[in-house]
């Protein structure tokens, strides 16, 4: 981006959330993203009357869904460590100033890799244990591969990561199906429904009767909080975020540019194939053809949302959760398709990029009116946090 | 395979390209003013099922196309707003909207699912129509089709050889000269951004009215399209008629996979079906590699004689893009 702002130098030491003062500007910008919010409640709703729906109820149901009961607050925890860890991994690559569409993909890889380990070792006499950990990382290199494949394609051979990335989703869709229809297809005839379920022992152990993994929660917590250091705390991460923002400057700076855009592919396609692998181990305990279930583009959903400030992914990532598994009964109780929760998640934040936009353009005005008046208050500096550059000069 | 049945397939390729043809035409015209769309892929389901309802309510196509190219211009200038008077990263937009148009079609278009509607007819032209092999092929199409063989010659001669063409390529290229020739870039870049959206839109029932009839949800087979569009927008290098000759490349290799399955039995159906995504790959990759800097250092370490070969056949396929392609044009 050809923006004198972004050309000055590199971003301060520490994002700009982390050290602020909980200022008068802090709570505008709050009350903002609460406008944004509502203004997506509002849209949603007039969706709602179109398809001839009460609005109110439909929410209602959505909340109840959410949590009703025990085995509903355990399901979206589920839900959530797949977003959490998808939602990371974005950060990171968002950080360096890259759209890492693929991670739908590289969630998939992980899944197949996860598999092919446990199908390979479920017959030895290996402890259980060990299986699932070998299985885990053998997810982890899957994830990172397919995506350093979209990093060495941007690389060395000038095709935009989002279309490679985009590209090597439908690969990696197309070779679980293969997989499941195929070679790994149940005894008799394959079928939609996934792989033949692996014994017991070989899925991560889970609380009480519900589905919810303590292993699978913990790893998703630490990966977020992991992210966070490594971007906030670390020079690893300033060094990233300064590749993200000016490449040319980073690179004049000594900053190895391509290197650290290749680290953060591989980081980022790690935490997506630790997704994929405990959605094998931990939920499905099978590969099923729609593994990754949307979770990638919705972690891309989430790292727009939050402005890509890590300290955010938590909460947003366990509201997306809820709306997912609250809008799983929709079609059943009010006859509404459950793409509702999409609808709902997309106009969120579609509106929080409009005001986040129209806030800046506010500050804009306000700098260019500050400075050409007389005595008037020296300009505002807040800008908002940096979003990944639209790199010029890229073929795309 | 006999030579009449040749000759309707390759007619068939031209009908099923079309609506691939005037999206692809429609985001040239966007990304030659320094806009990038990237929301096709959503408007594309949008407006398939969106014109589908329209359609089959009203009992009108000619209000069911209208109301595609409408939701394509809506979307288009959402992202243009976006962009162009918000600043925000044209890829994050359109991104989200890609998302969320496809989820509100797949959420509001639930009741209409297989419901039968009108269904575009083909209209051959009289005298034209019995020329050997070429009437067959083009003269014996629906309006659509017709509309995307003029679409072609008249978005290259606009672009190429007129005066508002040259304007609309030096938006894109180099704006602050034309800005200072008094070219107003951020109203004509907003104005070919919604002229795209509203092309891309008539893809939506050119499929949905035509081609691939009617509104099946997620199987209705739309669902990557767009993403194929964006992909031969840059094969075409920003060129009307190479991006058409990409489509149809597109179009004979789906037809080809259709007609050679049952000959390749050892190739499963799944693999076909996404054979165009690699694919997409492989030609970005083509066109691109000719601008690494590693090629270049490779092709000096060889010989004379197949350097000048490479570097030639770099040269021919290599595509640059309009300069100023997703970089905001401030007024400073």
């Amino acid at each position: 981006m050809s923006d004198s702002r972004k050309d000055a130098g590199l971003p301060p030491a520490a994002g700009p959330t982390t050290r602020r003062r909980f200022s008068r500007q802090t709570w505008i910008n709050l009350g903002l993203q609460l406008c944004a919010l509502v203004l997506a409640f509002l849209f949603t709703s007039v969706i709602l009357l179109v398809a001839g729906a009460p609005p109110w109820q439909a929410y209602a149901e959505i909340a109840k869904g959410a949590a009703e009961s025990l085995t509903d607050v355990s399901n979206v925890l589920v839900a959530w460590v797949p977003l959490l860890l998808a939602a990371a991994g974005v950060l990171v690559t968002f950080a360096a100033g890259l759209w890492n569409i693929g991670v739908e993909g590289q969630i998939v890889l992980g899944a197949v890799l996860t598999t092919l380990v446990l199908r390979l070792l479920q017959d030895t006499t290996l402890h259980p244990a060990l299986i699932i950990v070998l299985a885990m990382i053998a997810g982890i290199v899957g994830g990172a591969l397919w995506a350093a494949l979209a990093g060495v394609l941007k690389t060395f051979g000038g095709v935009n990561e989002i279309f490679g990335g985009l590209g090597l989703n439908f690969v990696a869709t197309a070779l679980a199906l293969w997989l499941i229809f195929g070679p790994w297809k149940r005894p008799g005839i394959g079928s939609m429904s996934g792989t033949e379920p692996f014994p017991d022992d070989l899925g991560l152990p889970t609380v009480g009767g519900l589905r919810l993994s303590l292993w699978s929660l913990g790893l998703g917590i630490v990966a977020v909080i992991v992210v966070y250091i490594l971007l906030e705390r670390t020079h690893v991460g300033l060094r990233l975020k300064a590749v993200g923002r000016n490449k040319r400057a980073a690179f004049l700076l000594g900053v190895p540019t391509w290197q650290y855009g290749m680290l953060a592919f591989v980081v980022c396609g790690a935490l997506a194939g630790l997704a994929g692998g405990i959605q094998v181990t931990g939920v499905y305990h099978r590969l099923i053809p729609s593994i990754s279930s949307g979770y990638g583009f919705l972690g891309l959903m989430i790292g727009m949302l939050i402005l890509y400030r890590a300290v955010w992914v938590a909460p947003v990532a366990l509201f997306f959760a809820a709306l997912n598994i609250g809008s799983i009964q929709l079609p059943i109780v009010l006859k509404l398709d459950s793409t509702l929760s999409g609808v709902l998640q997309g106009a969120l934040v579609l509106f929080v990029l409009l005001v986040e936009g129209a806030r800046q353009r506010y500050l804009r005005r306000a700098r260019v009116a500050a400075s050409s008046g007389p005595g008037a208050p020296p300009p505002v500096s807040d800008v908002g946090p940096g979003a990944p550059a639209d790199i010029p000069g890229e073929a795309l | 395979m006999t030579g009449p049945e040749i000759v309707i397939g390759l007619a068939g390729v031209l009908t099923t390209a079309s609506p691939i043809v005037v999206a692809t035409i429609g985001e040239t015209f966007a990304e030659r003013a320094g806009v990038i769309n990237l929301s096709v892929n959503g408007t594309i389901l949008l407006s398939a099922m969106g014109s589908f309802v329209v359609a089959l309510s009203t009992g009108s196509l000619v209000l069911g196309f209208l109301a595609g190219a409408l939701i394509g211009a809506v979307v288009a200038l959402i992202v243009a707003f976006g962009s162009i008077t918000l600043r925000q990263s044209q890829v994050a937009i359109g991104f989200v909207l890609t998302l969320f148009c496809r989820d509100l079609a797949y959420f509001l278009g639930n009741p209409f699912m297989g419901e039968k509607g009108p269904i575009l007819s083909v209209r051959p032209i009289p005298l034209l129509k019995d020329i050997p092999i070429l009437g067959t092929m083009f003269f014996k199409q629906d309006i659509m089709t017709y509309f995307s063989f003029v679409l072609i010659l008249a978005a290259w001669w606009w672009i190429f050889r007129t005066r508002p063409g040259l304007t609309l390529r030096a938006v894109g290229e180099r704006p602050e000269a034309a800005f200072a020739r008094g070219a107003r870039v951020n109203l004509i870049r907003c104005l070919y951004t919604a002229l795209g959206g509203a092309l891309v839109g008539l893809a939506g029932p050119m499929f949905s009215l035509g081609v691939k009839a009617g509104w099946k949800g997620t199987i209705s087979g739309l669902d990557g399209l767009g993403w194929i569009v964006l992909a031969i927008v840059i094969f075409g290098a920003w060129n009307p008629v190479r991006a058409a000759l990409g489509a149809y490349l597109f179009g004979l290799l789906q037809w080809l996979s259709v007609v050679l399955q049952p000959s390749l039995p050892g190739i499963p159906s799944q693999v076909l079906q996404v054979a165009p995504f690699p694919l997409m790959i492989l030609t970005l990759l083509l066109v691109n590699i000719g601008n690494a800097e590693w090629v270049e250092r490779v092709l000096a370490a060889l010989p004379e004689r197949p350097r000048s070969v490479a570097a030639r056949i770099f040269r021919a396929l290599r595509v640059v893009q309009p300069s100023s392609l997703g970089v905001p044009f401030e007024r400073d």
